[in-house]
Parts: structure tokens; C-alpha cells; sequence
């Protein structure tokens, strides 16, 4: 049966279906989700005020010698510790009971493009912040102030060693014989804008590091400061353009941040990402540069850059499509299923007064499937590509997960109705026979839910 | 035939420990005729061969590295007056000692300016001159050209994909952590499900296929790597992660050095004879920079360091051609320069383990690269 609009809609856009669901239709009502995700969204660094004190407490309680510091790993560290996990089970009930689908998925897309790894403690106790505070103020705004807001944001800071950098000729860089580091100047160009393959040198990289030393954070508010004490002095030339001279601005380093994000090549780059994120892990060339055409025309303005993604016929053609990464396979699995608000909050909270059965571990699963959240592999973010999921392994582990969630809410639904509510025309007959032959309910649910055409989008 | 119990008790027997290794990514296996090994280790991240292998000797040395420097006595071994070894990894010592263990200084891929690890690991593991000139690696090319090489039996599943090894020939892999046993039955079924969609059909049958297989999951692929390799297997590849060093490289390096070594003492005391004829290469996309940064790191380079290991070389030495480290002899100026194509030391290893031609190698394996002479590790 051919998939309708409506359906890809919601399978392609978001995290498929709920139960009951009826989606947003079409490219207008993704449009509208977008609009509703970012009215709903938190602008005043909420999440900033909720992690940057410990962070620093943290770090003070760290500084005051080896014993102090293991102290700190001991205590407030564990309780870091504990917050991300828990923090990173939240994401996934976020994104399973999300009202605003299409707004979610794109956050972590950007969140990914802008990827921060919660290293060590101090990282992990920044990284919570940084999707909340950096990118979903600007899912619906500009890429310019997108790059902003992650390049100043702390948990990016650390990540790329930004802190550590200063000037050799900065005042601190002379007094303390402290030099450069390159990492965030480098991974700003390669893949936050410009793109590996994008015309530039070494040489820029050099000069962009020397332009962000200084580039710090308040301990206490997580707000961006400029340390002049470790700002390189005299001007700097990026790509051509000459910034600064003067004494060290935090406006110089935003204005190369927004050239880097008006260069043609980012507009090239954030292209074919989206479409490669959304449609296809090799995207039709007409679909990327429609989208490029308009990241151009509309100087970096999101909603008209997917505006052009929606709008392409390319977007809605069935295929294959996108194997399901597996933070969305499993906020996949459990939309579909509708667990109560008491079962989320038991599941977020690892509540040992549930029922084993039906407390479902969704740190674990992502651990075995290898997609922790806000611990990607690297600065590159996940890959995309389907071959570095669907491994023997990565299969093995969805299907164990089809069974865990076949055996927590057994008792909530007949297979047959799963598979048609979750599915709609997209269920495949094959599903469909091996679902109707399922010896007891669970496995019915597991076999629906580990079935390929759930497995993709 | 549908009613049947469609997964094992026990909502499915998959391996519970999870991720028992996370440093230690995925490993491939393949027999081949013969007796003589090759393993093959991708050092992610670009390890600093300047640092871990640091030229003490050399009078520009000391300046380079105000913090982070080492010389014999602290935190280096002399090698040969002229080089020294971390000391952490001082486990290899007895391997240098029996002439075991060797260094290729002063190599890289032909990858230059930008930097990128991505791009540099791309190209490491492609084995071509320029990015986006091959989609598969150099080992799977070599695969069509090793007599006798098969797939090994059933065994494994890998978190990651590898680019060393993706291509036409089929590699197995085996990663600590997963296993899915099913029955004949079940396998059926899946079969039913996944059968439409190749992807899913071709994985979910190589995770049914380590029923066979009895891997311990708290193994390490090293040491899986060991013993399989001392029965029918010919050639492994596995990656160590984390060289990524760009602050407090000091202590960043310790789990890197401790995989490294123990990597490489597990594969000789669990290979038995076998070590006797193998050869173990491990590469690196590129190296650091010259100097210390600013965060006691270093940054991207460009010509790093090799490593030799196993009984099929001349080793106990530090091969390469030296450029110096003086400021005019640092490739621009800020790394150490290559002076060898370290895809040369793969080809070699190549033929002297599988006999591949002058020609295999020069036009299937690693395009366009020039073999020139017999390197003198293979004395």
C-alpha cells in the first residue's frame, strides 16, 4: 500500500506513532509543531541555573588539593554523575511524549551537529545545559545565533579545550609561558560550518584560535566572559577578513563567527546534513541545493531552510528511507506503546518500588546500543549512515529491547492492534503474518516493534 | 510452526554485560593459507609518535616540549641513544629486547593541511592518495589477493563499522558484549521478517551465527584476537581509541599506553608459537604538533610514528629516515615531517606475510603508491 502524506509525516518528521495519534499531516503542520516547539521553549538559561552551580562548586571544592579533589569526585561528583544519567533517560521520555515532534528531532539534530561530549565530570556537568540553553532558544532562529550560543556555551568550551587556550603573547600566555590550543578553532570551521572540504588553510585555523583566546566562562552563571589577560593581541585574518587590532572584543569574535556562518560553504554544509539526517544517507543533489538556495537567500533563517526541506518533493518519496538511530528507536518504541505518566516517571527515576518487568532501563539499552545521549563518539557527532547501526550487534540489542518492551506492556495490548496503530500502511505483510502467529502477546508486541519498517523512517 | 516460543526464555539470551570494553572497538577476522598472521591496529585519534617514541637525542628536542618532555630516567627508556619509549610502556621492553618490537619514525598517509581526523582516518584506512578516491579499505583489497583467504566461521558482530575492512570481501566481526542465540525455528522466523530488507537480514543472520560461537563477552579483542589467531585465523584488525590529546596529554595517555601494551603482550603470550610468524602493524591517522600547546596537549600534526610487533621482523630498532627537529626541518613549521608514505609499511607487511606482487599492491591494494626498496625491518 502506498504511505500516505500523513503517516511520512510523522514517521519521517518525527517519532512516529503515538497511540491514537493523528500528526501533523503535512508540511504546514510540521511548520506549526516548529512554531508551537519553540513558544514552549525556555529562553531565560534554565538549565544553566540548574547546572553551573554545581559545576563550580565542583571545580572549587577540586582545586583545593589532591585530597580535596578526590573528595569532590566522591560527592558532588557522584551526584554529577547520577544527573546525567538521569538527564539522559529524560531525553528519551522527552522525545517518546513530546507534543511538538518535528521541533524535538531537529534539537537533536542540531544538538548532534554541535556535538559536546560529557567527558570527565566537569563536561558532564555542563553537557545537561547545553541543548536546553545553546540550541533550542534557536531551532526556529538563526544559525548565526546558533553558533553563538554553542561556541560561548561552557559545555563547548571544555569539551575543545577552549578554556585551556591563550595567547603566547597574551599577557597571561607570557607570565605563565602558555600557548594556544587549537581544538574548538578547528572543529568551528571542519564541522560546525564550513565543512571539511570548504577552501580553507591551516593557517586560518591558526589565526581563528588566536582570535577566540580569551574566550571563557563565569564559573558561577556559565555566562561567556573574554579573559583579556589571555587574549592574543593585534588583529587576526580569517579566510581573507581582518578581525580585530584593538583591545581584545567579544564583537570581534562574533563577527567571524557570523561570517564563518555566511560563507557559502556553511550553507552547502547544513544542506546536505539536514537532508542526509531527515531523507536519505546519500540525499538527491536537488533536494541539497534547494535547501542550500535557500540557507543563502534567507541569510541562515531555519524555518525557511526547512520550509525548503518540507517543500521538496524528494522529502516525501517512499524508499527505503533512514534506519531509526537508536535514541529514536527506543523514544519510537515507547510512543508507540503510551506508557502512563507514573510509568515515565519510574522509568526516569529507576524507581525500585515498580514492578521489575515493567521497569524498563533506557540508559542501559542505549548503552548496548551504543547511542548514550550527550556522549557522542566524537566533535564529527553520530554517524549517519545506516551500516553503522544495523550491525549484527546493534540488531541484536533493538530486538532484545522489542522483547523487554513486549513483556512491560503485554498486558496493555493485542499485537495485531500495536502493529496497525503504530504502522498504519506501513506495515508489512510479512510483519503482519509473523505478529499474527506470535505464540503470546509479548513476543507479538517485540516482533512489531523490531520489524524493519519500525527500524526506519 | 507459529506457535512456536519465538525467543529464548528469558526475554531473548543476549550477553548482559554491556559494552565490556568501550576503548577497544571493533575486530575483524579472516583465515587464509598458511601459517604467517597479520594483525592490524588502528590507533584512533592520531597518537603523538613524537611524544610516546620521543627523539631525546635529537639537541632541538628539549625545547619543543618545556612540560611535557621526557628523557631517559623521567617518564622515557632509551631505545638507542638516540630515541626513547614512554616508560608506561615499559611491558614492551622484553619484546624490544628479543627484537620483537619495532618503530617506524617519521611516516604518514600522503593526507596533508587540513588536519581533520576524520579525513586523515578515512585515508588511513582507505589506503588511496586523496579523500573520496575509495570507499573501501586497503586490508579488504589485499583480501582478493591472499591465497586461500576465506571469511572465518560465524563469528561476531561489531558496535562500529570499520572502514580498514568494508568492501567486496565479507569480513566477520566479533565485539565483547552481544551475543543473540537462537533456535533453528527462530532463526526461521527472523528470517521472515528481516528477509525483505537486506540490511537487517544480512546482520540479524551474523548475530545468529555466534550460537557457535562460545566468546567469552569480559574477553578482550585482543585476547579473542589471540586465540583465534593461533587457530585458523590469518588476519585481525582492531582499533585502540582516545590519542586525541589536546590537554593534559600526560594523563590522557595513560589508558591509551596501558591498551597499547597490553594489546600488544597479550597477543605474544597467548599466541604461542604462532607469534613466531606474525606481524602486527599499528597505525595512526596522523601526528601532533612539534610543540606542547597551550593546555599542556599538543594539536593536529602531520608525521607521526609506526608500530612493528610479533616474530616476522627485524626488530629492537627504530627505523625510518629522521628529519630533525630543528624549526627549518618541521613541516610548516610546526610538525614533524614524513619522510615515508606509512602505507609503504603496510604494503610490505602485505607481501612479506601473504607474498602479494609488486603489483597487487601498487595497483589494487594501495593505488599509484611506490613500493621502492625492501624495508630493512624485513631483513
Amino acid at each position: 500500500m502506498a504511505i500516505s502524506r500523513e503517516t511520512m509525516a510523522v514517521r519521517r518528521f518525527g517519532y512516529g506513532f503515538g497511540p491514537g495519534e493523528a500528526g501533523p499531516g503535512d508540511a504546514a503542520g510540521l511548520m506549526a509543531d516548529l512554531a508551537e516547539g519553540a513558544a514552549a521553549t525556555d529562553r531565560t538559561g534554565a538549565a544553566g541555573r540548574a547546572h553551573f552551580p554545581r559545576l563550580a562548586e565542583f571545580l572549587e571544592m577540586r582545586a583545593g588539593g589532591p585530597e580535596a579533589a578526590m573528595t569532590a569526585r566522591q560527592t558532588i561528583g557522584k551526584v554529577i554523575q547520577e544527573e546525567f544519567a538521569r538527564e539522559g533517560r529524560a531525553r528519551v521520555f522527552r522525545a517518546a511524549t513530546s507534543r511538538t515532534p518535528f521541533f524535538d528531532r531537529l534539537s537533536w539534530f542540531w544538538a548532534g551537529h554541535f556535538a559536546v561530549m560529557g567527558k570527565a565530570i566537569p563536561g558532564r556537568a555542563a553537557a545537561g545545559a547545553f541543548e536546553d540553553d545553546a540550541i533550542r532558544p534557536h531551532v526556529a532562529g538563526r544559525f548565526a545565533d546558533m553558533l553563538r550560543a554553542s561556541t560561548k556555551h561552557p559545555a563547548m568550551l571544555i569539551f575543545l579545550d577552549q578554556n585551556r587556550s591563550s595567547g603566547p603573547e597574551s599577557p597571561y600566555g607570557r607570565r605563565a609561558r602558555k600557548g594556544l590550543n587549537e581544538n574548538l578553532a578547528r572543529e568551528i570551521m571542519e564541522l560546525h560550518t564550513l565543512g571539511v572540504g570548504a577552501p580553507y588553510t591551516q593557517a586560518d585555523v591558526r589565526q581563528f584560535a588566536e582570535l577566540l583566546t580569551g574566550l571563557s566562562f563565569d564559573r558561577e552563571t556559565g555566562a561567556p566572559r573574554l579573559l583579556r589577560e589571555r587574549a592574543e593581541p593585534g588583529a587576526e585574518t580569517v579566510l581573507g577578513r581582518s578581525y580585530g587590532g584593538g583591545p581584545p572584543l567579544m564583537s570581534d569574535i562574533d563577527a567571524a563567527l557570523d561570517d564563518l556562518a555566511a560563507h557559502p560553504a556553511t550553507a552547502r554544509h547544513i544542506a546536505f546534513k539536514l537532508a542526509r539526517h531527515f531523507v536519505a544517507d546519500a540525499p538527491p543533489e536537488p533536494l541539497v541545493a534547494h535547501v542550500e538556495a535557500a540557507f543563502r537567500a534567507s541569510g541562515g533563517d531555519l524555518p525557511r531552510v526547512y520550509e525548503a526541506l518540507l517543500e521538496h518533493p524528494a522529502s516525501w518519496e517512499e524508499g527505503p528511507g533512514k534506519a531509526r538511530q537508536p535514541f529514536d528507536y527506543v523514544a519510537a518504541t515507547l510512543r508507540a506503546v503510551g506508557p502512563d505518566a507514573d510509568e515515565i516517571d519510574g522509568m526516569i527515576a529507576l524507581d525500585k518500588a515498580m514492578e521489575p518487568r515493567r521497569r524498563l532501563n533506557v540508559g542501559q539499552a542505549l548503552r548496548r546500543l551504543n547511542q548514550i545521549p550527550m556522549l557522542p563518539p566524537g566533535p564529527q557527532g553520530w554517524p549517519e549512515e545506516e551500516e553503522a547501526w544495523i550491525t549484527p550487534q546493534g540488531l541484536s540489542a533493538r530486538i532484545d529491547w522489542a522483547s523487554r518492551v513486549g513483556r512491560a506492556f503485554a498486558a496493555r495490548w493485542d499485537p495485531r492492534d500495536l502493529a496497525a496503530s503504530s504502522l498504519r500502511e506501513a506495515l508489512h505483510p510479512d510483519t503482519r503474518f509473523v505478529v499474527e502467529g506470535a505464540a503470546e502477546r509479548w513476543e507479538g508486541i517485540a516482533l512489531t516493534l523490531a520489524s524493519p519498517e519500525f527500524n526506519r523512517r | 510452526m507459529m506457535n512456536r516460543r519465538f525467543f529464548l526464555k528469558n526475554g531473548l539470551a543476549l550477553g548482559c554485560a554491556a559494552a565490556a570494553a568501550p576503548a577497544v572497538s571493533p575486530l575483524r577476522l579472516a583465515a587464509a593459507e598458511g601459517e604467517n598472521r597479520l594483525v592490524v591496529i588502528v590507533l584512533r585519534g592520531a597518537m603523538d609518535g613524537l611524544g610516546v617514541f620521543a627523539p631525546w637525542g635529537d639537541r632541538d628536542w628539549a625545547a619543543l616540549r618545556p612540560t611535557l618532555g621526557a628523557e631517559p630516567g623521567k617518564g622515557l627508556i632509551d631505545l638507542d641513544g638516540r630515541f626513547g619509549m614512554d616508560a608506561r610502556l615499559r611491558p614492551l621492553m622484553p619484546l624490544w629486547r628479543a627484537e620483537e618490537f619495532a618503530v617506524v619514525h617519521a611516516v604518514s598517509t600522503p593526507y596533508r593541511e587540513k588536519r581533520s581526523h576524520f579525513d586523515g582516518q578515512d585515508l588511513l584506512e582507505t589506503g588511496v592518495a586523496a579523500v573520496g578516491e575509495a570507499r573501501d579499505g586497503w586490508l579488504n583489497r589485499a583480501f582478493a589477493h591472499i591465497p586461500g583467504a576465506r571469511p572465518t566461521e560465524a563469528l561476531a558482530v561489531g558496535r562500529e563499522a570499520m572502514l580498514l575492512t568494508t568492501g567486496a570481501a565479507e569480513f566477520r566481526s566479533w565485539a565483547p558484549g552481544e551475543r543473540l542465540t537462537l533456535v533453528e525455528d527462530e532463526r526461521r522466523l527472523l528470517s521472515r521478517l528481516y528477509g525483505r530488507d537486506p540490511r537487517f537480514a544480512r546482520a540479524v543472520a551474523a548475530a545468529g551465527d555466534l550460537s557457535v560461537e562460545s566468546a567469552d563477552a569480559a574477553e578482550s579483542a585482543a585476547a579473542y584476537a589471540a586465540r583465534r589467531l593461533s587457530e585458523d585465523v590469518r588476519i585481525a584488525a582492531f582499533s585502540l581509541t582516545g590519542w586525541d590529546t589536546h590537554a593534559s596529554q600526560k594523563s590522557a595517555l595513560n589508558r591509551c599506553l596501558r591498551d597499547l601494551s597490553e594489546s600488544l603482550t597479550t597477543l605474544r603470550d597467548r599466541m604461542g608459537a604462532a607469534w613466531e610468524r606474525t606481524l602486527v602493524v599499528a597505525v595512526t591517522e596522523f601526528g601532533r604538533t612539534a610543540r606542547e600547546n597551550g593546555a599542556k596537549g599538543t594539536d593536529h600534526g602531520t608525521g607521526g610514528a609506526a608500530i612493528l610487533a610479533g616474530g616476522a621482523m627485524r626488530g629492537g630498532r627504530v627505523y625510518g629516515d629522521w628529519p630533525g627537529v630543528a624549526e627549518p626541518d618541521l613541516y610548516e613549521g610546526r610538525d614533524l615531517k614524513p619522510t615515508d608514505d606509512v602505507r609503504r609499511t603496510a604494503a610490505w607487511a602485505l607481501a612479506a606475510q601473504f607474498g602479494l606482487g609488486r603489483e597487487a599492491l601498487e595497483r589494487d591494494v594501495f593505488p599509484g603508491l611506490d613500493l621502492g626498496a625492501r624495508p630493512a625491518w624485513l631483513a
